[in-house]
């Protein structure tokens, strides 16, 4: 066990070397950051003296190293655009991104696995039907689409919702939460919903799919042979067996959860980290994009190793093999 | 044995299963008519569209915003109404759907050259080319197919000019998408391979002599389409997808030129001023769209993998 | 009273074009504490029986007419039928039982399903139940998982589960199918004492009529979905009525003596495979044409020969070298085959034999040893066009007709495969009647080259594998297995092809089989493998009459038998 956990650990701290020397290349080539940090009249010696300064001369190697470093304390320079250090900029908009994340993927959670454990063991009844035309349009729908909707419902004809930001905030002095307020939660509902929608219906075919499959499989045919009663046999085993992939899956779709919330709070203006990389990309914000990128790497694959810790949880042929 | 007779191919297409799962399923039938007439609009734009978006002496700033011709206010040559510029709705969507159709079958062609052929070496030969190969295509797969594609245009935005970006846009948005699309074909490829690597016709063919490069042509290669069939058809919608999220966020195709993405980008600003036609029909086409690519991508999964019914 | 009577089921799964019939109008009983043997070829409607019984049937299957009655009751009107009346065991153990519960909690719930006990006294039987199945240390196993126990124990868990709640009724369906011989006799016994001793009615459900021989007391044969005949073990065995029977029978391989060939009393009267008799006058034209690399013909040097043949395969792979666990597949293999012989491998699945093919046949290098053909090395010969020219000397036909084949390659196509690539004919024209020669001399016919494998039964997929091994003028064939995956009556046609075309061509063979009666009717001499090496090599009567290894005794004292001639 420990073994494997070993090995995933150095397979994640791989990964993020491989995704931080992207960042920096991308950091170091990219456009000069040197021309970024200097006005028009500096004068030559000076822009020098600065790339001496910055260690722009020295080796590469040397150079990435430094960058590694940098990283690992939380320098990443300033914002080209805003000025401000990368690292505090991303701590400011990190909550509010976590919150609507959060939120989103338990709502997905919450509604998607009951409507896929549901059409799986009822294949046939209508209701299972209407879910999985529900769930193509869902996957068929493009996020930033279905949130222009609900604001052009909710927000303007109905005006239930507000349609933008994220309403009053509560400091808590490491977390700026808009959770402990009405205002709050009247926001967070509208892209709690637009980036909760397309999780959910994925979530719901996923489980749909693997009940079907461990309901045709030998052992569930036995227990029902043995006379093991229905509940016993849908949620005892059947859901107990479909937990493993669909784990894995719903691990690997937090990647997409970050993603389709560039495009959600590009929407809906919620001040999070991938509002901050839009900007940043349409403003070429070279520090901000790299930092976010790591960021973004860090998160993959701490769920990533969390979600290997949950199979030792879950299989026994993984806890056996591993000792 | 008499000779039988063989029917010609639409007869055996339309009596085979795949054949009959169609029929049986009107949601299918609709989705494919829906889609061969969209497809078929929009390849055809330049002969049936009324106007030339991209003709800027036939726009009028004069017929700003006029609305759909059934609303009060219409005019019935601009059918579905115009847009800020003047531009006629139905012109620029049929215009659109061909960028939008254009972008997402050129990247999911080329995900699924470069997915199959990496998909095939790292199945078939295993050992360090597995390793290496499959390690690339997990790192690609942390990395969602949006993201990809914001990183790709964020870096060529870094040291390309405005204009020269706005010119590679379709590019770069083709690259991102298909970059964003291969790791899962080569994946499932490359399962599909080590199956069918490990069957009794390819030891068969091994015993016969045949080189890797034949039997991976010829005899593995037919047998793992299957599978990639699929994957490529719901992709397909993914990437359509992918290219109107990239244009609405103003990252992709330049607002100057119609595509599904940048049409609903236009009708966003007038969200709060009411002529929504402008957002609500280009967004009901690419719903549609990518719906009845959708559908018909579960029609042959049900036909291709019985499994999974 | 009798336990259970089917009285006409008919059983109807209608499809898209037709309805097919799977069981029609059969009628049989059963007593208290007999076993009911259920015997028929695939497709019979035996399985449907079983799960008809117990109302599992998949949809749309369902009875379309008669009744199933269990002690006088109608089936369809006991509530707790399931588990608690009739039990059922399935042929596969390694995918009966849920991986993720413990044999323990898989055993309480099921007993607590059907009595009223505590969990304590639930856990308390579930130990007793295992005791009574001989799983050892019954109190330690009960907690472990079903990926720690190996096939015949899991088997016996499965026992154990299917006895929880003291069923009148047991429906085994082919239960010792997936297991080897060993394990086979063992698991057989346990099943027909636990019967006799709780007085349960068993329907046992086989293709293998050793298993019936040895187990049920009663046999009905089906054929096509209906019982041909019925009737007390011995009789049906020994004084088969049907001529269906007869031939089933005939085309058993016997254990105990060798015959010229195997009689072949084909029964046929509805839709059958019927093929065209293989016309063996054909091989003297261009299959015996030798090419001009073939060696000397008549030489006494063997044909083939092995020496200290070895080969490891990666079980646990690591960075570092030293973690890296091998299993040694095959470890030095020696043997010797003369022109013209047929030799014997037999060992139980895992024993290394079809790894000895595939290294003969150059599909997996060996690590170490030598193998020589016609005095020539071959793994020596890496790349060379020499290599290609002895390769193609050595085909081999594989054990499964359903993936030996590519499906998506038509059947012509298939077989001038070899020839295009050893170019061994001058035009397409003469490749083309060369495979329709091929097809005609397996007993297919040329025009079967138009179609896809998917039209054909396994059986004559086996001969289109066997025609595409003949087709590059082979001296040298490895027969892996190859009617392993078929029905006895198919095995028998599919067994005399290969004798006829030995005798014709001068074949000189490697037959791979775990099936003792199989080898003993088909070898000039035999090699047994037992974890990876040889324990004993003799003449083929010589092995079966005097055994000199311990491990080849058992063998052959397991191998089933239909009883005293």
């Amino acid at each position: 066990m420990i073994r494997f956990l070993l090995e995933r650990l150095l397979q994640a701290a791989l990964l993020l070397l491989v995704v931080a020397f992207l960042a920096f290349v991308m950091f170091r080539f990219a456009g000069d950051p040197v021309a970024q940090m200097v006005s028009i009249d500096t004068t030559m010696e000076d822009r020098t003296a600065l790339r001496e300064a910055l260690g722009l001369n020295d080796p590469l190697p040397t150079q990435f190293a430094q960058f590694v470093m940098r990283a690992l304390h939380g320098d990443f320079g300033l914002s080209y655009q805003l000025g401000r250090p990368v690292a505090a900029l991303l701590a400011d908009r990190l909550p509010a991104s976590i919150e609507l994340s959060l939120i989103a993927f338990g709502l997905a959670l919450l509604v998607g696995i009951p409507m896929g454990v549901y059409a799986g063991l009822k294949p046939e009844s209508w209701l299972s039907r209407a879910f999985l035309i529900f769930s193509l349009a869902g996957i068929s729908l493009p996020t930033f689409f279905i949130g222009i909707m609900l604001i052009l419902i909710f927000g303007v004809e109905l005006g239930a919702f507000p349609t933008f930001g994220r309403g009053d905030t509560v400091d808590l002095g490491w977390w700026t939460t808009g959770l402990l307020t009405p205002s709050g939660w009247h926001s967070i509902i509208l892209p709690a919903c637009t980036l909760g929608l397309f999780q959910m219906t994925f979530i719901m075919r996923l489980v749909r799919a693997e009940i079907l499959e461990v309901m045709r499989s030998d052992y569930i045919k036995f227990a029902r042979a043995r006379g093991i009663s229905k509940t016993r046999i849908h949620y005892g085993h059947a859901l107990k067996n479909t937990l493993v992939p669909v784990m894995t899956i719903a691990g690997l779709q937090l990647g997409s959860i970050i993603a389709f919330g560039i495009v959600t709070e590009s929407v809906f203006q919620w001040p999070g980290i991938g509002l901050l990389f839009i900007q940043a990309i349409s403003t070429v914000d070279i520090p901000v994009m790299s930092a976010y990128l790591l960021l973004v790497a860090l998160i993959f694959v701490s769920i990533n190793l969390l979600v290997d810790l949950l199979y030792f949880l879950v299989d026994p042929r993984l806890r056996m093999s591993s000792k | 044995m008499t000779p039988e007779q063989r029917p010609n191919l639409f007869l055996r297409a339309y009596d085979s299963d795949a054949g009959y799962k169609f029929r049986r399923s009107p949601l299918t039938v609709l989705a494919g008519l829906i889609l061969v007439l969209m497809i078929g609009a929009a390849m055809l734009a330049p002969w049936i569209a009324p106007f030339d978006p991209f003709d800027k002496a036939s726009i009028d700033l004069f017929n700003a915003l006029i609305p759909p011709a059934w609303q009060s206010g219409g005019d019935p040559a601009f059918l579905l109404g115009t847009d800020d510029q003047g531009r006629d709705l139905f012109s620029t969507i049929l215009y659109g759907t061909r960028t939008s159709v254009f972008v997402g079958a050129i990247s999911v062609a080329l995900a699924v050259c470069a997915g199959v052929t990496f998909g095939l070496i790292a199945g078939y030969f295993g050992g360090l080319v597995d390793a290496v190969i499959m390690r690339i295509v997990d790192i690609q797969m942390t990395f969602p197919a949006i993201m990809v594609a914001l990183l790709i245009d964020g870096v060529t935005r870094s040291f390309m000019t405005r204009d020269q970006h706005s010119e590679m846009a379709i590019v770069v948005i083709i690259i991102a998408m298909a970059l964003s699309i291969w790791p899962q074909v080569a994946r499932t490829v490359r399962a599909s391979t080590m199956v069918e690597k490990s069957r009794e016709y390819v030891l068969a063919a091994q015993v016969i002599g045949r080189g890797s490069g034949a039997i991976l042509a010829r005899h593995i290669l037919p047998n793992v389409m299957g599978p990639v069939l699929v994957i490529a058809t719901i992709n397909l919608g993914v990437a359509i997808l992918g290219e109107a999220t990239l244009s609405f966020l103003g990252l992709g195709i330049p607002a100057g030129e119609p595509s599904l993405g940048t049409l609903i980008r236009i009708g966003n600003d007038f969200i709060f001023s009411g002529e929504r036609w402008m957002l609500i029909y280009p967004g009901l086409t690419l719903a549609l769209l990518v719906l009845s690519v959708n559908l018909l991508g579960d029609w042959l999964r049900d036909v291709l993998d019985p499994k999974l019914r | 009273m009798t336990l259970l009577s089917i009285q006409n089921l008919t059983v109807e799964y209608p499809g898209r074009k037709a309805t097919f019939t799977a069981v029609r109008d059969v009628t049989l009983t059963l007593e208290r504490g007999e076993i009911l043997g259920l015997v028929g070829e695939s497709g019979a409607g035996k399985s449907t029986i079983g799960t008809a019984i117990m109302g599992l049937l998949d949809r749309p299957g369902h009875v379309a007419g008669g009744r199933i009655l269990l002690d006088g009751t109608d089936t369809t009107s006991i509530p707790d039928l399931l588990g608690a009346r009739v039990s059922m065991i399935f042929q596969d153990p390694l995918t009966s039982l849920n991986p993720l519960y413990t044999v323990g909690q898989q055993l309480v719930e099921t007993l607590r399903t059907h009595h009223r006990l505590t969990p304590p006294e639930a856990r308390g039987k579930a130990v007793d139940l295992l005791d009574q199945v001989g799983i050892r240390e019954p109190e330690t196993r009960v907690d472990q998982y079903p990926h720690q126990f190996s096939g015949g124990m899991r088997q016996r868990v499965v026992i154990a589960l299917a006895l929880c709640s003291d069923p009148d009724l047991i429906i085994a369906d082919e239960p010792t199918t997936a297991l080897d011989v060993s394990v086979q006799a063992q698991i057989l016994d346990l099943l027909c004492n636990l019967v006799k001793e709780r007085g349960v009615g068993v329907i046992l459900v086989t293709h293998d009529m050793g298993v019936i021989a040895q187990t049920a007391d009663r046999v009905a044969v089906m054929y096509h979905g209906e019982v041909v005949e019925e009737g007390p073990t011995q009789q049906i065995i020994h004084a088969p009525r049907h001529a269906y029977t007869q031939s089933l029978l005939a085309a058993v391989p016997r254990g105990d003596r060798k015959l010229d060939r195997f009689p072949s009393l084909s029964y046929a009267p509805i839709g059958a495979d019927v093929q065209t008799a293989p016309d063996l006058s054909l091989t003297s034209t261009w299959l015996r044409s030798k090419a001009p690399d073939v060696g000397t013909g008549a030489s006494t040097k063997p044909l083939l020969s092995v020496k200290g043949l070895g080969i490891r395969f990666l079980t646990k792979n690591a960075i570092l070298p030293r973690n890296r666990r091998y299993v040694d597949a095959v470890k030095g293999v020696t043997f010797d085959i003369a022109r013209g012989e047929v030799l014997g491998l037999v060992g139980e699945s895992g024993s290394g034999k079809s790894t000895v093919a595939r290294m003969i046949a150059g599909i997996h290098p060996p690590d170490t040893g030598q193998i020589l053909f016609d005095g020539q090395d071959i793994a020596a010969r890496q790349g060379s066009h020499d290599r290609q020219a002895l390769r193609r000397q050595i085909q081999m036909i594989f054990q499964d007709p359903f993936s030996s084949l590519n499906p998506r390659m038509r059947v012509r196509d298939i077989v001038a495969e070899p020839i295009h690539h050893n170019r061994l004919a001058g035009s397409g024209a003469e490749t083309q009647k060369i495979v329709g020669d091929l097809l005609t001399i397996v007993g297919l016919g040329a025009a079967a080259g138009d179609r896809f494998p998917h039209e054909f039964s396994g059986g004559q997929r086996q001969r289109i594998s066997i025609a595409r091994a003949l087709a590059t003028r082979p001296r040298f064939l490895i027969c892996d297995e190859p009617t392993s995956a078929l029905d006895v009556s198919i095995q028998a046609q599919i067994l005399n092809l290969l004798k006829d075309l030995r005798d014709a061509l001068d074949l000189t063979v490697l037959f791979i089989s775990h099936d003792l009666p199989v080898v003993r009717q088909m070898c000039d001499r035999v090699a047994v493998m037992q974890k990876g090496q040889i324990c004993e090599l003799s003449e083929t009567e010589r092995l079966f009459e005097t055994p000199q290894n311990a491990y080849t005794q058992e063998l052959i004292d397991l191998m089933p038998s239909l009883g005293p001639a």
